[in-house]
């Protein structure tokens, strides 16, 4: 197969999916005839029809709602929502009702829903069409959240997801859609939830990432390396639950852990990475546990230089590792 | 028979007429600049709509609320906040209104009474009705006036504030501006009803009113009898105006799911060179309205070429204004 964007690997496994498991069914605003604003949804509707492919009206709280309920019943529902940006109204139904049904019902009954939802900035999206939602969710018992960072991984974790009993968060970062490019093998295969991806050995300082950031800290690898610095890259690709193993397995080999994501810095989910670090590797450890995230306001700027200023890139993160690696 | 309805005096029909050619070559222009890159992101015109805005603003008093969404240049501009701010923030300059922070979508001007355009469908209706509450309370005799689409009363929040308004009579009016699609699902495939606003109003025991949102005197009179219902205590309205959008969605947006001939039809019937017939055939001098197509053309030149050499916001500009000292301190 040739290579395929992001959005191809997406695309093809729902439709994969859909063709193996008659129980799953695709809904969200607009994925229907217009096959996504991103086109992730193109042509399911041509080729599976209006009861399983379904443009709903404008309320996020009733498409998860909904898909919660289908869940609970026999269905596999992938809900797209279609900015992360645009979740808050389906808050209550994530986080209240499918995080807890398996625990409320004992067991009794659970939910095997994906929500697909694209996030992230660099796209001038501006303030509403730029957010990293993912910390939200990540607090949450009961949920688990996937950021995959490449084609394969996209293709093998969303098989994951579909097929997993309970509720899943998939974000996707917008512009890595057409931007990323890789192999996807033609197999059945999948990637399992909640495993790490050692995606660059090194042995000085452990680079934690995720989503367009595990692309970004790849590159940073890379000019470090120029510098005489190793880097070792850990991508995460499920934050919850947690490969607390691989990522501590570094962590001790190299003593050192820089944390990058690209939401605000305070309460985001570096955080927690943060913590699980010191209290756990805490003997291994040669230097302090760094972040290097968004700034501390509440929307990512339209302007062009005020995002770019927003935004971690390579570079910066290239300056956290190499002070890291110098302490 | 029904009477004839008051005829508008004709400096309000000339203010109409003034804001809707603003509002048209405001637009048109913002669209070439976007091709020209000049423009990023992206833009949601209201080329089409011109008649509900300019309608609307020229019954509202100056201290009036105008709520809007991310298809808001044409209520920003109806409310009189001038072009060169809201071109320097299309092209995200430091002069822009929000000193480039905020681009097409969110335009806000507030010491106009433009209290935002809102890119969450749904999230203003209730934040309108609680500054219609609040005059209210502080009796200041203001009115509140909340525009959304008609996609936007399929979500919970649409009812949420209807209701709470109708309970508490509050001077909030609801204006729908039905153009038919919610992006790109036409409305009727997505709801229960055939008319989303003003089949709904009567569970909210309020009037079904629904308007042509292409009659600009139609659209104004409707406003003024129920910001005037508002202002003299007598609650809320909803108002469902049909309208068309002659573009598509977004600036990615071609619109192509859209039937050629209702596209043909409904641009047939353009507000804009509408009016103008209509006004020249109540006595208007062709002279007169070409000054003012002049004028807004001289408006919309002007503004773009102060707003063009503009200097970008410094970086560091990010993290300013998250708190009212004017920075965005995380701990003390
Ligand atoms: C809560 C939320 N969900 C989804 C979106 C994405 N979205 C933006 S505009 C739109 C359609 C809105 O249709 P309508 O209310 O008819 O307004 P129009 O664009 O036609 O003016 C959608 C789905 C959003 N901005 N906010
Ligand atoms: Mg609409």
């Amino acid at each position: 197969m040739p290579p395929r964007t992001f959005i191809d690997a997406i695309r093809e496994t729902l439709a994969d999916e859909m063709r193996r498991d008659p129980t799953v069914i695709v809904l969200g605003e607009d994925v229907g005839k217009k096959g996504g604003v991103f086109r992730a949804t193109d042509g399911l509707w041509a080729e599976f029809g209006d009861d399983r492919v379904i443009d709903t009206p404008l309320t996020e709280s009733m498409i998860v709602g909904t898909s919660i309920g289908a869940a609970l019943n026999g269905l596999r529902p992938v809900c797209e929502i279609q900015f992360a940006d645009f979740i808050f109204p389906a808050f209550n139904q994530i986080v209240s009702e499918a995080a807890r049904m398996r625990y409320r019902s004992n067991n009794g009954y659970g939910v095997p829903m994906t929500i697909r939802a694209p996030y992230g900035g660099g796209v001038h999206g501006a303030l509403y069409h730029s957010q990293s939602v993912e910390a939200f969710f990540t607090h949450v018992p009961g949920l688990k959240v996937v950021v995959p960072s490449t084609p394969h991984d996209a293709r093998g974790l969303l098989r994951s997801s579909i097929r997993d009993p309970d509720p899943v968060l998939f974000f996707e970062h917008k512009k890595m859609y057409r931007s990323v490019r890789g192999d996807v093998p033609d197999t059945d295969y999948t990637v399992p939830l909640g495993k790490a991806a050692i995606t660059h050995p090194g042995t000085q300082v452990t680079v934690v990432a995720y989503g367009l950031m595990a692309h970004y800290a790849l590159e940073a690898a890379d000019r470090v390396a120029e510098d005489g610095i190793s880097a070792e890259v850990v991508d995460l690709r499920t934050l919850r639950p947690l490969d607390t193993e691989t990522l501590l397995d570094s962590v001790r080999k190299t003593g050192k852990c820089l944390i990058v994501y690209e939401d605000n810095r305070f309460g985001g989910y570096g955080a927690e990475v943060a913590a699980i670090v010191a209290e756990e590797a805490f003997d291994y450890l040669d230097g302090p546990v760094t972040r290097i995230a968004g700034p501390e306001v509440p929307g990512v700027p339209y302007n062009h230089v005020l995002e770019e200023w927003f935004m971690v890139n390579p570079e910066k993160i290239a300056e956290g590792i190499r002070t890291l690696a110098a302490y | 028979m029904a009477s004839a309805p008051p005829q508008i005096d004709r400096e309000t029909q000339l203010r109409m007429y003034r804001i809707m050619v603003d509002c048209r070559t405001f637009e048109e222009r913002a669209q070439e600049l976007f091709f020209e890159g000049l423009v990023r992101g992206t833009t949601h015109l209201g080329i089409g709509q011109e008649a509900v805005a300019a309608g609307v603003a020229a019954a509202m008093r100056n201290d009036d609320y105008t709520f809007c969404t991310y298809r808001g240049h044409n209520h920003t501009l109806a409310r009189g906040v001038p072009m060169a701010p809201i071109f320097a923030e299309l092209f995200g300059r430091a002069t822009g209104l929000m000193g480039g922070k905020g681009g097409s979508m969110h335009l806000t001007s507030v010491k106009h009474g433009a209290m935002g355009s809102y890119a969450i469908v749904g999230a203003h209706l209730p934040i309108a009705l609680g500054a219609a509450w609040s005059a209210q309370y502080r009796k200041s005799g203001q009115v509140a006036v909340c525009f959304f689409g008609d996609g936007t009363t399929n979500i919970g929040a649409f009812h949420e504030a209807l209701n709470m308004a109708a309970v508490w009579k509050a001077p909030v009016v609801f204006f729908c501006e039905n153009n038919q699609y919610m992006e790109y699902t036409p409305i009727r495939e997505v709801t229960a009803v055939e008319h989303p606003a003003a089949d709904r109003a009567a569970a909210y025991g309020l009037d079904s009113i629904l308007v042509d949102g292409n009659d600009v005197e139609v659209v104004h009179r409707v406003a003024k009898t129920a910001i005037d219902r508002a202002r003299a205590g007598d609650g809320p309205s909803l108002i469902e105006a049909v309208t068309y959008r002659h573009g598509g969605h977004s600036r990615a947006d071609p619109g192509k799911y859209r039937p050629d001939d209702e596209v043909a039809a409904w641009k047939a019937r353009d507000p804009v060179p509408a009016y103008r017939q209509q006004l020249l055939a109540q006595g208007v001098g062709e002279t007169e309205l070409e000054a003012i197509d002049g004028d807004a053309r001289e408006a919309v030149a002007a503004a773009e070429a102060e707003a063009r050499p503009a200097p970008e916001p410094a970086a560091d500009v990010l993290e300013t204004q998250v708190w009212t000292d004017g920075g965005s301190a995380w701990r003390n």
